[in-house]
């Protein structure tokens, strides 16, 4: 046994310190990290991965065709007008696919969005690669600004079989405080 | 001492005996005051099963369990005169009474499975409907193929005055909205979850149904009505001040009730839209005004604009001074505060109605006449 | 600690600095009873206002505020430091040992607590009031949609943390490192066992507490987004790190009431403990599996379906060590001499009202039924089951039990009977009818509620006051025993208890078990 202190008791003491130390590290170093590989892996939250999916050339599956709707929610406190130009597309799995999310600002000031995307079913997330997405980046706009922001997707070939409907929704967030918060911290 | 002891040990057998009755009542009748209802869907009759079938299981160990024991406590007391025995263990009775439960478990966990696999089959939906909780209400969106989605909120209609006991309380009291979720009858239906700002819950205990609402996120589940009524939940996420007062209805109706009920809705959009260039007169806009402001202000302001949770509107610097400062505030809210932005929440109609009202009722007087089209170009601008 | 054979000094510095085991026991009951009465105040004040449907006494701001401290009180303040108080007046007597393994340190991790929960109740002064998010305190509603209270509330929540970690790991020292010669781990009483368990339970999950609401201070004033999805965050996440700790602080409530039910049964039963063995590794297994179960409090969130089930059948599992516990009591009780004091009443009354909340517990581990249970007043009942005829019922007995070997006058039976029987019947009259509203769709933490709910609610609110009537006797019952209760001087105070502690004379010396004593 290790020994640190004559004093068996405070040789007991000092090892629950210990241990007490590392639970607190746990909640950082292991809980956090390891909850978000697993929202990735199992669809957690629909959640999806944050990166550009690097296409390979696959063959389009034209004998199957999948359901994908958009829906658009503004967090709280979002006053921009945030809204998919389609809200429903039927598509090929294997086909590269672009659909346009359109959004305006109507504040005079200039703001900084940020969409979050989630999946609905949650398993069907591994399964949707984005090519390109405007959920990468935070989306600034300018006062009275409105843009069109972009988003190609590729359903996977392999997305089981009993799934028919795919629904992505994105929840656009007012960012603008955090983003100069953030600044203001350097 | 002997007659003394009797008449504890009775004591103590009364309020069991009563325990067990009203158990028996739970599982008699189908009273759904006393039970969860077994619902109006496959689902929720399979759930209503498993919970009888869970409980029943448990009734009968607590019997068996509780009769033993008190047996021991009537027959082994030491005012009987009885000698204690010695005996503290047994492998085979620790044993037996290990795996034997160990079994009772894995027959609850089969029935358990598949209903719990068929909740999570949410696939082959006939309709998609978007829930979106608030602080503290609902918006409830119909995703549709053709055309427009139809969207709307759903509020509390229960006046405040029967919430502070100045009128006598209606029959579905805090269970009732202005708009309730229509649905039609023998249609699965998928309804997509999520929430604006903090977390809520999504419970009809008739549909047995429960999804939280995260902000951020979607969640999903889907219910397929098998009778037509009016099934009342409420939101089941502790999600601030209002927390109680944010009830669901759901209306489920026939199909065709439903496709006459959904064209009619798509009118009414697009009749918002029509009414958006029309003008209107100072007494259309109030009483329309009014009808919005009980459903969408008097919660905070009080139903006589006198203030609570929010500020007075009666006589407030706000609903007395510059129009355009007053649309900001109804719009855009106040950040930081529980002012929300009302302007995705109410159409322009609404919001220029309710805006006069606020400038001409409780004693405000303004005079002021805000048309759709004002709230229109102040948006834009 | 061997060069003061004296007695206690005298006056406040007594207190204040006393690093006797006994005197830091009996600081932390009195503290956790004057919290018990604080947190059951504010529960007659929800009782109170759920009187009637319709708003009558609070806003419903203040109500969240209520039920939030009602938990928080309850919980941190009261239940927890009872037991931590008790073990500090009997572990060291139990197991041979002079005092405590870490005297002073156990000063501090009592002194540490009142100014704490002072300033945690002073909140309620503040301008926004006092956190108002529930004791499970839900990410966002505690971060960014919180009240200024929220900063004073995660400071609170570290401080009594690092006393919780202080006294296990006290406990844990003076057990592995002071039984006296001849107490091997399997001779312990299983009081200690359990708090010895428990203790490890604390020390391994209040730091993930405190991670918890230290990712919440950083999300509210540093930026971060640890709960927030707009900076790439989770609200869930909350949930499973909160669950995490909060599973297995149900057992760290629960197991030490298992413990002083398993010194009370055998005593009254004269016949000793069926099954010690087996009750070590219940609640060794238990312990365990309450790390693996924590999603069961968040069925409704979404989870991935293979998750669903295996926290399902994990939990379900929870019921076979449970059963044992169960069976072992009523076996010790099988054929014993039994008699029916106060503590023994109020043990049996512990068997039978937790036996009901673990049967409810075991409907809310089934999934697709929790969706009907989940965050209804079921689930309220349920808890209430484990928690109150669990946790307070057992620590009631304990009072009951060693009061007079502590201070070695005798309570009134009479008196103590009448409380029993008064909180079992208010008790029941409280939390009984709960079960059924909440099946009804009634759901927890609402300030108002639907007509059909009326009757069961005021059923409810008249059994709380009685439950609340009946501590005021016997608080006055304690100190009627305290200051001219009749003399007791028997080593062993009941003829049927076994253990070191009855050995002792009675009362109990300030000093005891300086030369440690022999142990068959």
């Amino acid at each position: 046994m290790l020994k640190l202190s004559n004093n068996p008791a405070i040789n007991t003491s000092i090892k629950l310190v210990a241990v007490a130390v590392f639970m607190f590290a746990f909640v950082f170093v292991v809980m956090v990290p390891l909850y978000n590989v697993l929202c990735d892996v199992l669809g957690i939250n629909g959640k999806t991965s944050g990166e550009a999916y690097t296409a390979v050339e696959v063959q389009v599956d034209e004998s199957r065709t999948v359901s994908i709707q958009f829906i658009a929610t503004n967090n709280d406190g979002m006053p921009w007008d945030f809204a998919p130009t389609r809200t429903m597309m039927k598509v090929h799995p294997g086909a590269v696919n672009d659909t346009v999310f359109f959004a305006r600002n109507p504040m005079p000031n200039a703001m900084v969005g940020q969409a979050i995307p989630s999946i609905s079913p949650g398993r069907a997330a591994e399964y949707f690669h984005k090519t390109e997405c405007f959920c990468f980046n935070q989306q600034p706009l300018d006062g009275g600004a409105e843009a069109e922001l972009p988003l190609q997707f590729i359903v996977d070939q392999d997305l089981p079989r009993d799934i028919g409907t795919i629904t992505l929704s994105y929840t656009i967030f007012d960012v603008t405080d955090m983003v100069s918060g953030s600044v203001a911290a350097r | 001492m002997g007659s003394k002891a009797k008449w504890l040990c009775k004591l103590a057998l009364g309020p069991v005996l009563l325990l067990m009755s009203v158990v028996a009542m739970a599982v008699g009748g189908e009273a759904s005051e006393y039970n969860m209802p077994q619902g109006v869907t496959a689902v929720g009759q399979q759930v209503y099963d498993l919970h009888m079938i869970i409980l029943g299981i448990c009734v009968v160990i607590g019997v068996l369990v509780f009769g033993v024991m008190f047996y021991s406590i009537i027959y082994h007391r030491k005012s009987r005169g009885v000698t204690p025995a010695t005996f503290h263990e047994s492998t085979k009775v620790e044993i037996a009474w290990t795996v034997v439960p160990f079994f009772i478990l894995i027959i609850m966990a089969i029935p358990a499975t598949t209903t719990l696999l068929e909740i999570y089959d949410t696939d082959n939906a006939e309709l998609d409907v978007v829930v979106t909780a608030y602080q503290w209400k609902w918006k409830y969106e119909y995703l549709n193929e053709e055309g427009e989605n139809v969207s709307f909120f759903s509020n509390l209609a229960t006046p405040q005055a029967e919430i502070h006991n100045s009128e006598a309380k209606g029959e579905h009291y805090l269970l009732e909205v202005d708009e309730p979720l229509v649905l039609p009858v023998d249609t699965k239906v998928r309804f997509l979850v999520t929430a604006n700002d903090v977390l809520h819950s999504w419970w009809v205990p008739m549909l047995a149904v429960k999804r939280d609402a995260i902000p951020g996120f979607i969640n999903e589940s889907w219910t397929k009505a098998t009778e037509i009524g009016v099934y009342r939940g409420q939101c089941a996420e502790l999600c601030g001040r209002s927390h109680g007062f944010m009830p669901i209805v759901v209306n489920v109706v026939s199909k065709e009730d439903y496709a006459q009920w959904f064209t009619a809705k798509q009118a009414e959009a697009a009749e918002t839209k029509g009414l958006m260039a029309k003008t209107f007169t100072l007494d259309q806009t109030m009483e329309r005004g009014e009808i919005v402001y009980d459903s969408n202000c008097q919660v905070c302001h009080g139903a006589n604009g006198e203030g609570g949770v929010g500020n007075a509107i009666a006589g407030s610097a706000v609903a007395t001074g510059d129009i355009g400062h007053h649309l900001d505030i109804g719009i855009d809210g106040v950040s930081g505060t529980a002012m929300q932005a009302f302007g995705a929440q109410l159409n322009d109609v609404d919001m220029a109605a309710v805006i006069t009202y606020q400038r001409n009722a409780f004693g405000n007087n303004m005079g002021d006449i805000i048309q759709p089209i004002d709230v229109y170009n102040h948006k834009k601008d | 600690m061997g060069d003061h054979h004296h007695g206690p000094a005298k006056g406040l510095s007594r207190w204040l600095f006393t690093t006797n085991h006994k005197d830091i026991g009996t600081m932390y009951l009195w503290f956790s009873f004057s919290m018990f009465i604080l947190g059951g105040a504010f529960a007659m004040i929800i009782r109170a206002e759920l009187f009637q449907p319709g708003l009558q006494l609070v806003e419903p701001g203040f109500f969240n505020q209520m039920t939030t401290l009602h938990g928080l009180i309850m919980v941190f303040g009261a239940i927890m430091p009872s037991f931590v108080g008790l073990a500090n007046w009997l572990i060291p007597m139990m197991i041979g040992a002079p005092d405590m393994a870490l005297p002073r340190m156990n000063n501090w991790s009592f002194w540490i607590l009142p100014p704490t929960f002072l300033l945690l109740a002073s909140t309620l002064f503040m301008e926004g009031g006092a956190p108002a998010a529930g004791w499970t305190f839900y990410a966002p509603l505690s971060t960014t949609y919180a009240g200024p209270s929220v900063t004073y509330f995660i400071f609170c929540i570290h401080v009594l943390g690092l006393s919780s970690i202080m006294g296990s790991i006290n406990i844990i020292a003076t057990v592995m490192n002071m039984r006296a010669p001849g107490m091997t781990y399997m001779k312990m009483p299983l009081f200690v066992w359990t708090w010895l368990i428990t203790a490890f339970l604390l020390v391994a999950v209040m730091p993930v507490l405190a991670g918890a609401v230290t990712m919440m201070l950083m999300d509210v004033h540093f930026n971060t987004s640890f709960f927030s999805a707009a900076g790439g965050g989770d609200p869930v996440l909350f949930q499973h790190v909160f669950w995490f700790f909060g599973h297995p602080e149900v057992y760290i409530i629960i197991l030490p009431a298992f413990g002083v039910v398993s010194q009370i049964i055998p005593a009254f039963s004269r016949k000793p403990l069926f099954g010690y063995d087996s009750m070590v590794y219940a609640t060794a297994s238990i312990a365990f599996l309450s790390f693996i179960v924590w999603a069961h409090h968040m069925y409704t969130v979404g989870m991935p379906v293979a998750g669903e089930l295996f926290f399902m059948y994990a939990t379900m599992l929870i019921a076979v060590p449970t059963g044992v516990k169960v069976f072992n009591w009523i076996s010790t009780m099988w054929r014993g001499a039994l008699s029916f004091e106060t503590p023994m009443l109020f043990s049996i009354g512990f068997l039978i009202l937790f036996t009901i909340g673990g049967f409810t517990g075991l409907m809310l581990s089934i999934a697709p039924a929790d969706f009907q249970y989940h965050d209804s007043y079921f689930v309220v009942a349920h808890f209430h089951y484990v928690m109150v005829a669990g946790a307070v019922f057992s620590m009631t007995a304990a009072i009951y039990f060693w009061l007079p070997k502590w201070c070695g006058r005798m309570y009134n039976e009479t008196m103590g009977k009448t409380h029993f029987w008064i909180s079992f019947i208010g008790f029941n009259l409280t939390f009984f009818p709960q079960h059924f509203v909440g099946l009804a769709g009634m759901p927890r933490r609402i300030p108002d509620y639907a007509l059909q709910f009326a009757d069961f609610n005021m059923m409810s609110s008249i059994g709380a006051f009685i439950y609340g009537a009946s501590q005021i006797l016997f608080l006055y019952n304690v100190i009627a025993t305290i200051r001219s209760g009749d003399i007791v001087t028997d080593e062993k105070v009941w003829d049927g208890a076994e253990g070191l502690e009855w050995t002792l004379p009675t009362p109990a010396p300030y000093h005891t078990f300086e030369t440690p004593p022999a142990v068959k």
